[in-house]
């Protein structure tokens, strides 16, 4: 008995810092000095700190929403999202239905997702049943059915029958690899409500946006079926056992998912202004993955904490890596590698773990 | 040939502590050239212990090794990896088959020891590169094939072959292997049919014949009776008795199987016939992997406390498993007088059945998740407590949760720092009080228990029991325990099921003669 | 039983007789004429043969579609461009630059290994980012480094600020053809030469290696060399296009090469143990097999055997984009082992031919296709697109899929 209170005393004092320390992991604290560093040198280079930190800011309101998509897949135990094309897609058939419509301003924005819900639960629904049958293989699968998808799409840009001429080429057919959307929901978040404070601008629609959409989904993991998810993704023996339908609960993990994927390319778009269709979609997967992985999640485990600390410290690197290497020298592509490579090394640390079955 | 060969393996004064609980107590083990030496025994009662030292495993080499010493051919020897043992001539027979089914037989009995030519290439970049030499190989197959007076065509693929001739492959390989002397069978007749088990066992009195040693160790007393020369008997890691076939009786051997070790606490005789039926199973078989049930019949009466018992991978696991659907089930199942869907954990649950698994790490817990999660997670699903109306919907009752957490925790008092702890980190006497509060937050009417005591240490064990105990009595709870431990069985249930081979042998009063629970758990029916 | 095997055999191989389908169909409405048609068939063997037969070692040693044959090809490329700077030419440039490749590819097979034996169970997904992540540090080498770090100096190879590789590299005077041109022959002769080989072999095999050979499969494959040999013979007496289809024998013998040296590796005590740990790892290190090694020398026979076939590739197409090329590589050698009839378990010489046959028989004739049936084509490229990555996709799912119904059987059957 003595024995125990001892062993238990000392796991009181140590736990917590353990677990910081463990929690943190060694990419992450290289991502954060690499972060710090970069911010240093950003300082030293006079770029102007305010007119970062907004970037920061919106790119953050932008990629929140593509990043917590990858959520619900990984606590119902599909792992990490890599059929986020998916959802990405229907969320461009949405913002391309507006356009079509006529629609302007946050009517258009919202009216984009509106129409993209559905279609993310048709497409979230398929999916989900073909993960149901390919159980450990759902990251190499999802990644080659979202790649096949996109290209499949490709033939729908140019054959759907969308009239409006803003989208289509000014010679042939099919609508244009990027869309504007100028007049219709470019910035419509990020203008919201928006003020300045010491000189930094703050986006506060877009941010109060992708804060609503992260409590809708932290208050439904506090639910009954939200905790019953999260149930299949730890342990679905012990699912089965509560009397949970696993195969049904995976299914409704990947729609949340692909819901989220199409809201969150809306919110992306809104932002940078276009609508990016064809072979863009292909590779947000990976980065919304890196950026939750960042954010201290692992292929089994994640919380929002993580999605919002993850879009933060990666999207900061990207942000900041690119005036600085400019200043540097004429090394344009520096962020474009950095990006490629922080997030499949952040991806291949996490596969390179112990425990979870691909 | 009784004992007066050369003897080829000596095992002395053999003993060995897992983690300061002593499983092994001054084994003493000797085997002659030609000698067939059975060795009998419970679940856990340190077979397989003792085969893991003789053949050097590395959870023997982890855990501290152990005392005592191996003489073989009449020399000290230290095996320090079944490498050593494989060199010294001593081979096992796997009970689960180590067969590649895509191979050939002559692939499968020559694995890793193929025979290899030189040619151009391999000189150069080194003897990897050696090409098979496919005609020797098959020649050696169909050589340690035709010692078993097996005529398996060697170059057929083993998946079509039938689970008997597999059997036989993985002898062959043995028998492959040069300068082998002593083979230790591990349950091998536990997979087979009848004719199939007598064919080994022919095969192994062949082998004993041309001067193989062999260790055969089964639950099958006739077996043991029919081709052994010398039988060990081992309970609770002593050796209870070493004696030559000509001196003992099937009988015999169950009863110094099972023999006493707890006395039975029955205060409470209670008048069964009285009470009506609560749970009737009829015709039930479960698919579960490694413990099927063939065909069961049960009537569990209203607030007794049942136990089923049996050997390991008898099944027994597999009826509370079956009745709590999950694994995939047939037959009908009466609860209350109400026919049941089986195959359908949630309706199960929602009539008041509930499970505390065998598998508590693998079933009966989410080990990241914290003591109080763990405690409400079925109940919230099952019958939607814990849960607080917010408009249209209804978010976990924080408070409400922790106020049971912790009345749990201190009822059942589960050591844990707070409420938050994830339960991974807890002990496994703690986990399974965890399981338990999980089970009572249901509150179910009838609760299977599925091995509660596994893993635990005996301290925790007699609370354990305990608390079944006064859920019982106190709560008239119906309890349904599942265990190995025929003494655990003993010491706290109404009546005893004895499960073999997927069915019901008999059912005993505790009380009833350790013979008779020793014969009817060996798949011999009792004589009544 | 005749009609059941049938049946058995159309199910086995659905995958590739759809895309003899689609090949063939594909030949008839793209308006292609033949002789036109094989000389780039004929082509596009020679140069991507070698690629997709370097994927089977690892599909033998249980690691799946080795994604990260995309490191292989960097390493080849990245000798490529050495020796481009380096202005050899022709079979010696192929040469030294096939030995440059060889210690940056031993040595990138010895880490993906590692890695692999890290996180097992999932190898086929991390060696598909590997690639990705390998790209990003290809990039960062020659888009950055070079001129900048790595001293550099050659306009025709540097982009004009001085630092970093141009997007696309041209061979042409340099490696471009150097092995292809070696002998060329053409087709009709050709022809005539594998025809006799086929009947050849197939004789052997059936009077010398009884049992491997049916007599139907020897008639077959009799009456078809046969028909090669008349085919070519005739031919060759006419002034009939196919003369001016000139096959590069040398780049196809380095082929037959390695087919040769495979088989062969099949049959030794190595290749032995890969199948064993393929089959099962945890039989294979009960057996005494060291299973982490193993497999480790299978990707560095896989990433050695990528890094020569992007030097075969990149010689035969004699100009390549720096930064996508090997990309591309990895991917279409992985969709044309798959469309050849091959899946995650089980891949064999014959199917990597036979796929790279199909894969580039759909690539020619797709676009055009396209531009027939819809005037665009565009269509035919976002088809074939759709082709590639849909039949990875497919046959990943299906494996997993067979493997879930196999494990339930299993489970059925132990009862």
């Amino acid at each position: 008995m003595q024995y125990d209170n001892k062993k238990s005393q000392a796991t009181v004092i140590l736990e917590p810092i353990l677990k910081t320390i463990r929690s943190f992991g060694i990419p992450r604290i290289i991502i954060i000095l690499f972060l710090v560093s970069l911010w240093f040198s950003a300082a030293f280079l006079s770029i102007p700190f305010p007119a970062l930190l907004y970037d920061t800011l919106i790119r953050l309101g932008m990629n929140t929403v593509l990043t917590l998509s990858m959520l619900p897949s990984i606590l119902v135990g599909t792992s990490l999202f890599f059929g986020l094309p998916l959802g990405i897609i229907c969320g461009l058939l949405g913002g391309v239905m507006s356009i079509e419509l006529n629609l302007k301003g946050l009517t258009a924005f919202f009216a984009a997702i509106g129409f993209s819900i559905p279609l993310a639960i048709l497409v979230g629904y398929g999916y989900g049943l073909l993960l149901n049958r390919v159980k450990g293989s759902e990251m190499t699968v999802g990644t080659y059915v979202g790649f096949a998808f996109v290209s499949l799409m490709s033939f729908g840009w140019v054959t759907l029958p969308f009239k409006n001429p803003e989208m289509a080429w000014a010679i042939g057919k099919g609508i244009r690899v990027t869309v504007s959307l100028e007049g219709r929901f470019s910035n419509v978040l990020n203008k919201l409500w928006a003020f300045e404070i010491y000189g930094i601008k703050i986006p506060t629609g877009a941010l109060v946006f992708m804060g609503v959409l992260c409590l809708i989904v932290w208050l439904f993991l506090r639910t009954r079926v939200g905790l019953a998810m999260q149930e299949c993704g730890m342990n679905p023996k012990f699912a089965k056992a509560s009397g949970i339908d696993v195969d049904r609960m995976r299914i409704l993990g990947t729609i949340i998912s692909t819901i989220l994927g199409a809201i969150g390319i809306l919110t992306y778009a809104q932002g940078f202004g276009f609508l990016q269709l064809y072979e863009a979609p292909m590779y947000m997967g990976f980065i919304a993955a890196a950026a939750i992985l960042i954010g201290g999640a692992t292929l089994k485990t994640a919380k929002i904490s993580h999605v919002i600390v993850g879009t933060f410290l990666f999207q900061g690197i990207l942000v900041v890596a690119l005036p600085v290497a400019n200043t540097v020298a004429t090394l344009g592509s520096l962020a474009e590698i950095s990006r490629i490579i922080v997030s499949n090394g952040i991806i291949l640390y996490a596969l390179a773990q112990k425990g979870g079955n691909e | 040939m009784e004992g007066n060969g050369q003897i080829v393996l000596e095992m002395k004064n053999i003993s060995k502590e897992y983690y300061g609980n002593k499983v092994l107590k001054g084994i003493n083990l000797s085997v002659h050239k030609g000698e067939i030496h059975g060795i009998v025994g419970e679940n856990g009662a340190g077979k397989s212990t003792l085969m893991n030292i003789l053949f050097g495993m590395s959870v023997i080499h982890s855990t501290g090794g152990f005392e005592g010493s191996i003489e073989f051919l009449g020399k000290p020897v230290t095996i320090s990896s079944p490498f050593d043992a494989m060199a010294l001539g001593i081979g096992m027979v796997h009970q689960e088959f180590m067969l590649i089914p895509g191979y050939s037989v002559t692939e499968n009995i020559k694995l890793n020891r193929e025979t290899t030519k030189e040619n151009v290439i391999s000189r150069i970049l080194g003897p990897g590169l050696q090409t098979l030499d496919w005609k020797s190989m098959g020649q050696d197959a169909k050589k340690a094939l035709a010692r078993l007076e097996m005529h398996i065509d060697e170059w057929a693929k083993v998946a079509g072959l039938p689970v008997g001739h597999m059997q036989f492959v993985e002898i062959a390989r043995e028998l492959d292997k040069e300068h082998i002397k002593l083979l230790v069978f591990d349950e091998p007749t536990a997979v087979l049919t009848e004719t199939e088990a007598d064919t080994l066992l022919s095969a192994l009195r062949r082998l004993s014949e041309n001067g193989i040693s062999i260790l055969f160790i089964t639950h099958r007393l006739h077996e043991i009776m029919e081709v052994c020369q010398r039988i060990t008997v081992l309970r609770d890691g002593v050796q209870v008795a070493s004696k030559l076939k000509s001196e003992t009786t099937i009988e015999e051997l169950a009863q110094l199987m099972v023999g006493h070790s707890i006395e039975y606490m029955g205060k409470r005789k209670v008048n069964l016939t009285e009470r009506k039926t609560i749970l009737k199973i009829r015709d039930l078989k479960v698919l579960m992997p490694g413990e099927t049930v063939q065909k069961v019949d049960l009537d569990i009466k209203e607030g007794e406390i049942f136990g089923i018992g049996g050997l390991a991978g008898q099944g027994k696991i597999g009826i509370a498993n079956g009745v709590m659907g999950l694994y995939d089930s047939y037959g009908s199942v009466e609860f209350e007088g109400k026919e049941i869907s089986i195959n359908n954990p949630r309706e199960v649950l929602k009539r008041g059945l509930a499970l505390l698994s065998e598998d508590r790490r693998g079933v009966g817990l989410l080990l990241d998740m914290s003591v109080e999660m763990n405690i409400i997670a079925p109940a919230v699903e099952i019958q939607r407590k814990f849960l607080k109306k917010f408009g249209f919907f209804s978010l976990l009752d924080r408070s409400q949760i922790r106020s049971f957490a912790l009345d749990m925790i201190q009822k059942l008092d589960i050591r844990c720092l707070s409420p938050d702890q994830p339960v991974k980190r807890l002990s496994g006497g703690n986990q399974q009080k965890v399981c338990i509060a999980k089970a009572l937050a249901l509150e179910p009417k009838l609760l299977f228990v599925s091995e509660p005591t596994r893993g635990i240490d005996i301290g925790a064990k007699k609370r354990v029991l305990d608390t079944l105990v006064e859920l019982n009595q106190k709560n008239g709870m119906t309890i349904v325990l599942t265990s190995s431990e025929l003494a655990e069985l003993r010491s706290i249930c109404d009546r005893i099921a004895i499960i073999s081979e997927g069915r019901v042998m008999g059912i005993l009063d505790p009380d009833a003669e350790d013979a008779q629970f020793g014969l009817l758990m060996a798949g011999e029916y009792a004589v009544r | 039983m005749r009609k059941l095997e049938i049946k058995k055999f159309l199910a086995n191989n659905a995958v590739s007789i759809l895309f003899v389908v689609i090949g063939v169909l594909g030949l008839r409405v793209s308006g292609l004429s033949l002789p036109f048609f094989l000389e780039d068939i004929v082509n596009r063997l020679a140069r991507n043969s070698f690629m997709v037969l370097s994927l089977i070692i690892p599909v033998l040693a249980g690691l799946g579609l080795n994604f990260a044959i995309v490191l292989g090809a960097m390493a080849g490329q990245a000798a490529i461009i050495v020796v481009t700077h380096w202005k050899i030419p022709g079979i010696s440039g192929i040469l030294l630059s096939v030995l440059l490749a060889f210690p940056i590819a031993v040595l990138l097979g010895i880490l993906t290994g590692r890695l692999l034996n890290r996180a097992r169970g999932k190898e086929m997904i991390t060696t598909l980012i590997l690639g990705f992540f390998a790209n990003g540090i290809y990039q960062l080498v020659f888009l950055l480094l070079v001129g900048s770090v790595i001293p550099m100096k050659n306009d025709v190879l540097v982009l004009s600020s001085g630092v970093g590789l141009r997007t696309s590299i041209d061979l042409t005077g340099g490696l471009k053809n150097g092995m292809d041109d070696l002998i060329r022959i053409p087709f009709p002769i050709s022809a005539v030469i594998i025809g006799i080989l086929l009947s050849g072999v197939y004789l052997f095999k059936y009077f010398f290696q009884k049992g491997t050979v049916r007599i139907g499969k020897l008639l077959g494959m009799g009456i078809l060399g046969l028909f090669l040999v008349g085919w070519g013979a005739f031919h060759v007496y006419t002034h009939s296009m196919f003369n001016f289809v000139r096959v590069p024998v040398g780049t196809f013998l380095i082929v037959l090469g390695l087919c040769l040296f495979i088989t062969f590796f099949t049959r030794t005590k190595l290749g032995q143990d890969m199948r064993t740990v393929g089959q099962d790892r945890h039989i294979a290190e009960v057996a005494g097999i060291d299973s982490d090694r193993v497999r480790i020398i299978a990707m560095v026979m896989s990433t050695v055997l990528a890094s020569i076939g992007q030097i075969i590739f990149l010689q035969n197409l004699g100009t390549f984009s720096t930064y996508g090329s090997h990309e591309q590589a990895g991917m279409f050698a992985i969709a044309a082992l798959l469309i050849g009839g091959a899946s995650v378990a089980k891949a064999t010489i014959g199917q990597a031919l036979l796929g790279t046959l199909l894969f580039h028989t759909m690539f020619i004739v797709s676009p055009l296709a396209g531009r027939t049936l819809f005037g665009d084509a565009q269509l035919g490229e976002f088809f074939r697109a759709f082709v590639a990555y849909g039949i990875i996709g497919l046959s990943l799912a299906l494996h997993s899929w067979k493997k879930q119904m196999l494990a339930r059987e299993e489970a059925r059957r132990s009862v």
